[in-house]
Order: structure tokens, then sequence, then C-alpha cells
């Protein structure tokens, strides 16, 4: 990447939190492009939308409990989050449910955001 | 596993000198890291130690470095904001000698 | 017997095939990211309370916690901890593990 471009990055999060490590993985990937002061997008898509979920208690299972990262992000200067509202629907979710605040949108409207991108990175 | 040894009693740390479990931290454990890393511990150090550990009670990660010269300069004050003040309490970096000191992993992306 | 299923409902359809598999009487026991299922407002709740009238379900309760939902289990749905698990799976004589 040259000096001074800075590109559209998305990330699309679709897996649950905990089940498998993408979640997690990520978080961390995406704490990591901050650094480089790109323009970062980050949807909450499928499963996805679980780990916004609040109230996650994870001792039981001994996993580290990850949610509270997704409040830093502000932090970050990352205040693009995107949710899919269909998702959160088919889940008996509403946008309340969720730790961060965030703009809820319909698929068709998260489609078109996507082609506006340089990069999209799936996990 | 590498340990380290305050007031009798052994905490584990990483091969980078990271204290592995950060529930066992305690002042004196902060005290003997900074030793390690050959930093005098004044007031204004501490006051950055235990900013360092309330971020990460409440947001489970290490902040990178402009995050944390931010969230200082809010917390603390605009003075105290400025990566050259960090350096100057914490010459090799405040976010991994710090983070270190306060008993914290390595900030994510801090290589 | 117990089955055991893990994977979430929208990811997987495990849990699918194993009710058209299982027998009457059977025992179902949803773990990991298997629990969403168990909860109310998700997109399969009807058809596993159908399933209900002819299964027994679990859902392990640390992993309900984990991902926040433990206030949110379906009715007629029993949540256990480990040893909870462990009891089940003494208490069958086989158990299936729909990976």
């Amino acid at each position: 990447m040259s000096e001074g471009t800075i590109k559209k990055f998305m990330f699309v999060n679709r897996k649950a939190p905990y089940g498998t490590v993408y979640a997690l993985e990520a978080l961390e990937v995406v704490l990591i492009t901050a650094a480089f002061d790109q323009d970062v997008s980050l949807v909450f898509m499928d499963d996805g939308v679980f780990q916004l979920k609040k109230g996650q208690q994870t001792k039981g299972i001994e996993n580290k409990n990850f949610s509270p990262t997704y409040r830093a992000l502000d932090g970050y200067d990352i205040e693009k989050l995107y949710v899919e509202e269909e998702a959160l629907a088919a889940r008996g979710l509403a946008e309340e449910d969720l730790l961060v605040d965030v703009t809820v949108m319909s698929r068709a409207e998260l489609g078109k955001l996507m082609e506006e991108m340089d990069v999209v990175l799936t996990f | 596993m590498a340990s380290i040894e305050v007031n009798g009693k052994s905490y584990e740390t990483d091969e980078e000198g990271y204290l592995v479990n950060l529930t066992e931290w305690n002042e004196d454990v902060g005290k003997y890291l900074a030793q390690t890393e050959s930093v005098e511990m004044t007031d204004q150090h501490w006051e950055v130690i235990n900013f360092l550990r309330d971020y990460y009670n409440e947001f489970q990660i290490a902040p990178a470095v402009r995050v944390l010269t931010k969230a200082i300069g809010k917390k603390l004050g605009a003075d105290k904001g400025t990566s050259q003040y960090l350096y100057e309490l914490f010459p090799y970096g405040p976010a991994k000698q710090a983070c270190k000191i306060a008993g914290l992993p390595k900030p994510t992306g801090c290589v | 017997m117990l089955h055991i299923v893990n994977k979430s409902p929208a990811e997987r359809n495990t849990l699918e095939s194993c009710l058209r598999v299982a027998q009457e009487g059977g025992a179902i026991l949803l773990i990991e990211d298997a629990v969403y299922a168990a909860t109310r407002g998700n997109e399969g709740e009807s058809k596993l309370r159908d399933a209900l009238s002819r299964f027994k379900v679990y859902a392990l309760a640390p992993d309900l916690e984990a991902r926040g939902m433990q206030d949110r289990v379906m009715e007629g749905i029993t949540t256990v901890d480990y040893g909870g698990f462990v009891d089940l799976v003494a208490e069958h004589k086989t158990c299936q593990s729909w990976l």
C-alpha cells in the first residue's frame, strides 16, 4: 500500500462466537487494520449477528469473553458497524439486544454497500 | 515457560517476560517488572499503569499506542495525551513496556 | 439413544438430519453453537417445538450463557450443566455425535 492511499475495507462477520475461532480472529485482524488508517466497515450478517449479543458470560466454557472488545472499536475510530436486518429477525433478536451502536440494514442495502468497497474480507 | 519470583511467590511469564495470568498481578509484581525494564516508577507511571488495567478490564484488550494516547488525553488531561509524554515515561514504547508492567498481554498488532 | 448436536442450525443442517433420523423416545442434547436452536424466536423454533413431543431435548447451560442466550430457552427444553451432560451419556446405551 503506498503512503496516503486510503482504501475502503469491509470485514464481513458471518459466524457465531466461540463455536469456531473465526469471530475472534476477525476481530484481531480488524484491530490491526485500524493501525493503518484505512476506511474500515464491519458487517455482521447471518450467525455473525450473535457476536454482538449482550450478556455473554464465558466462565463456564473457559473461553475468553471477547464481546467487550467490540465496545473498544469506537476508540480505534471504527465507527461503521452494519447489521443485517433479516439475520436479526431470523434469530429472534432486535437492535436493543446488541452491545454496541450499529446501523441495521437490509440484505439488499448491504449488497450495494459491498459493491462500493476496495477490499472485502469474509470470516 | 519462564517465570519470575516476587516476594517468594513464583509467577509464570511468556518468553518475552509478559505475565501469563493477569489476575495474579499486584503492585509488587508491577514494581518487579518495571525493574526488569529499567523503569523507575513514579506517580505518573502508576497513573498510566492503572489506566491500562482499567482499560483492559473494560475492553479485554491492551490498546494500541494511538488509542492509548487519545484515551489518556481524555481521561488524564490533554498535556498527558501525547506520545512524547508517554515515551518519556516508558522509553521503549508505552504500549509494549507499560503493558508488560501492568501485567497485560502484548497489544494486538504490536510486533 | 442420545443424539448430540453442536452446529448452529443456520450454518449446517445436522439438527435437521438428526430430527429426521432419531427414533421416538430418544434424547437430543444441543451443545456449542447448536444451543442457538433452543432459543425462542429463531427460524427453526416451530420445527424443534414439534419435535418436543417425540424427543426429550436438552441444551448445555454453559454454552447458552457464553452466548448470552440463557434467558431465551424455549419452554419444554431442559438445560443441563457439564455434570448433567455426563449423566445423560451414562443413562443412554448409545450416543451419537452429529458432527
